[in-house]
């Protein structure tokens, strides 16, 4: 019996894996089954759906871009303070400092590389018409994703705490000041300012609650970290959840009727 | 010596090592030329003129690395004339968005020729080209090179080979269905394990990524600029990227509208895609022919207006937001005159009207507005059931009221960047309705 064999058939290794290797038809069947990590998969599939030139791969791109930002993320987490103190300086640490900080570079362009294939993949998903019956409300969800995935990248934007990060988020959060009814530069914000009650001030509408403050501020800092960080991304993973269990439920993943 | 230098010795290696790459890609492509229909005899004129391609790539890449000593001589550079004329015809919005209109309605007409291979090859390697000598250019470098910037170039080239791929696929299908022959989804369509047909496509997927992401990241830095400073405004000040499409939209609207309600619309509008789309056909399928509207909809709606606005904003618009052509400085100072009115400020000077109403009560404002008013109301809520009468008769009997009416208002909203930048600029129309005093400008 070889070393392999020996650890193979121990009790630690059978424990763990709960099935032989997938050598054999059988256990092919077996391991998709057992594994928690493939039991997101059927057994088997039809072959074209899985060509690459038909599904382009980019749902599972995009999965895979969100455990790198999850993991950078958490990494960058240990040396990041967001405060008007630190938070610049840290990113500065970790581009000439830290051992680490290729961390930030892997973190930003795999940011923006998620951004594109989630449009890729809502790209792939329209043009193969894959929202059709019954997948109607799945690409409901997958919209709310794609929103999600530019929040998630805009709030991100900040925390660098340079020019280009506070002026890009003031550009932004303008827009929230001039939201109906909601925004003091907003049409119809009169309507909540009648009969003496001020509803609507620079101190209470929509550009307020985005940041925090009447301007991009610590408060605003500290509120996009949260969202960054915590809010958003639980948000997105219960999505992400839900989005693939509706692929398995809906019919699978898409083919020709 | 220039104090902006078109050309210095790491841009002559790093063209060198751009035409290597260039080179190496028709090399494949020339030994893939050589196969046709399974006879290796057959392709050999076409490979012949591949392999004359490569062999100038070789030469004009030996030229750049060996010259890379002295870059002030170097002959192969954009001319000058070029340039000029490139900037002075081209360097406006109009122009910007009406040859991207030419090219989807030519992407969609065209879509048998430009999908075969040798002429979608030849587009490649012409943009590429263009791409090289343009880099050659101090001005182009300094936008196309910005680290943040890149992943638009490489977004440009990939959205393209995805478009290409998505019309090569619907053609043959298109074909297949008019011959009577399955799909081409339906051929070898045999059941296969996910272990190991799939999950190993996803293992190497994930390390050609991971590899990917590391290798970019060494590449290029992050940006980071000067710390935040609230006292010192950027000239230009930009959204992120992915929003500067709409960045793009404040030039024809308020903020309410292009920062709030249309990007709400959008997003609403796509949620409602599969209830509004009643073709059963095209399900799983990449198919034209079979959906031809839908299609059209969507590719206008993420082509000229999505991905041509992200490309405008982030490569073409300048300091004050003016429109700077590729090979143009950035100057602050450059000055765009303009004389924007609104619809009531001509209505009212026709002859015979007698002026606009001046006053500041609400009856005063709403009398100065009637004529854009009851366009806007005309607009929205007589259009669409005129619409469903004649034009889209027959959307409107399959659809029913309610999806009928859903639909139209959104083909509408969709419509109105297109109207606005026509009115923009035909006759400087500011707003349509002009109400300041209450912030509703449309």
């Amino acid at each position: 019996m070889s070393v392999g064999d020996y650890i193979r058939n121990s009790q630690i290794w059978r424990s763990v894996f709960r099935h032989p290797a997938p050598t054999d038809r059988r256990n092919r069947v077996v391991v998709m089954l057992t594994n928690f990590f493939l039991h997101l998969h059927p057994v088997s599939v039809k072959q074209q759906g899985i060509a690459l030139s038909y599904t382009w791969c980019m749902g599972g791109i995009t999965f895979f871009l969100f455990l790198v930002e999850t993991i950078t993320g958490v990494l960058l987490m240990f040396y990041y303070r967001p405060t008007l103190d630190w938070a610049f300086y840290d990113i500065q640490a970790l581009r000439d400092v830290q051992t680490l900080g290729i961390m930030r570079e892997i973190h930003r362009w795999g940011a923006h590389a998620m951004v594109i294939t989630v449009w890729l993949h809502m790209y792939r998903v329209f043009l193969t018409g894959s929202y059709k019956p019954p997948r109607e409300f799945n690409w409901v969800i997958g919209v709310l994703l794609l929103v999600l995935t530019l929040l998630l990248s805009f709030t991100g934007y900040l925390l660098p705490w340079d020019q280009l990060a506070i002026w890009a988020i003031t550009v932004g959060s303008n827009m929230a000041r001039a939201t109906p009814v909601l925004g003091l530069e907003g049409p119809g914000f009169q309507l909540l300012n009648t009969s003496g009650y001020e509803l609507i001030t620079n101190a209470s509408d929509a550009k307020f609650l985005l940041l925090g403050g009447r301007f991009v501020g610590e408060a605003t800092l500290n509120r996009f970290y949260i969202l960054h960080c915590v809010a958003i991304p639980l948000v997105v993973s219960g999505l992400i959840a839900i989005h693939f269990w509706r692929v398995r439920k809906d019919g699978g993943i898409s083919q020709p009727l | 010596m220039q104090h902006y230098p078109d050309i210095t010795s790491s841009v002559l290696t790093g063209l060198g090592w751009y035409y290597l790459i260039m080179l190496g890609m028709n090399l494949l492509w020339t030994v893939r030329s050589y196969k046709v229909d399974g006879n290796f005899k057959n392709g050999v004129p076409v490979a012949t003129v591949w392999a004359v391609v490569a062999s100038l790539l070789m030469m004009l890449s030996a030229a750049h690395f060996s010259s890379a000593g002295s870059p002030d001589t170097f002959l192969i550079r954009l001319p000058m004339w070029f340039r000029n004329f490139v900037d002075a015809n081209f360097s406006n919005p109009v122009i910007y968005f009406v040859l991207s209109i030419v090219l989807f309605a030519g992407m969609i007409l065209l879509r048998e020729w430009w999908t075969k291979p040798t002429v979608a090859w030849t587009g490649l390697n012409l943009s590429l080209l263009f791409m090289g000598l343009s880099l050659t250019d101090y001005d182009f470098r300094q936008i196309v090179g910005k680290p943040d910037n890149v992943p638009i170039v490489a977004m440009l080239f990939i959205v393209a080979f995805f478009t290409w791929i998505y019309f090569t696929r619907s053609v043959d299908n298109d074909r297949r269905i008019a011959e009577g022959r399955p799909l081409f989804e339906q051929e070898n369509n045999e059941k296969v394990l996910v272990w190991p047909d799939l999950v190993y496509t996803e293992l190497i997927c994930m390390v050609v990524l991971t590899v990917v992401l590391v290798f970019w990241g060494i590449a290029l830095k992050a940006p980071l600029e000067e710390p935040a400073s609230s006292m010192k405004t950027p000239n230009p000040s930009k959204a992120p990227w992915y929003f500067l499409g709409l960045q793009e939209m404040l030039v024809y609207f308020d903020p309410w509208l292009a920062g709030v309600v249309l990007p709400s619309i959008i997003l609403g509008g796509l949620m409602a895609v599969p209830y509004i789309d009643f073709n059963k056909a095209g399900n799983g399928y990449y198919t034209f022919k079979q959906r031809s509207f839908a299609v059209t909809t969507f590719l206008f709606g993420f082509l000229p207006l999505w991905v041509a606005l992200i490309v405008l904003g982030t490569f073409l618009r300048g300091p004050n937001w003016n429109f700077f052509g590729i090979y143009e400085l950035w100057d602050v100072h450059k000055v765009e005159a303009a004389n924007n009115v609104n619809l009531s400020e001509w209505f009212w000077e026709l002859p015979g009207l007698g002026g606009i109403p001046k006053g500041s009560d609400f009856g005063t404002i709403l009398l100065r507005e009637s004529p854009g008013i009851i366009v806007t109301l005309a607009y929205f809520f007589a259009l669409p059931p005129l619409l469903g009468v004649s034009v889209l008769r027959k959307y409107f009997v399959r659809m029913g009221v309610l999806r009928f009416l859903v639909f139209s208002n959104l083909i509408l909203w969709m419509a109105i960047l297109p109207i606005k930048m026509l009115l923009r600029w035909g006759f400087n129309l500011k707003y349509i309705v002009g109400i300041p005093e209450y912030f509703f400008n449309i």
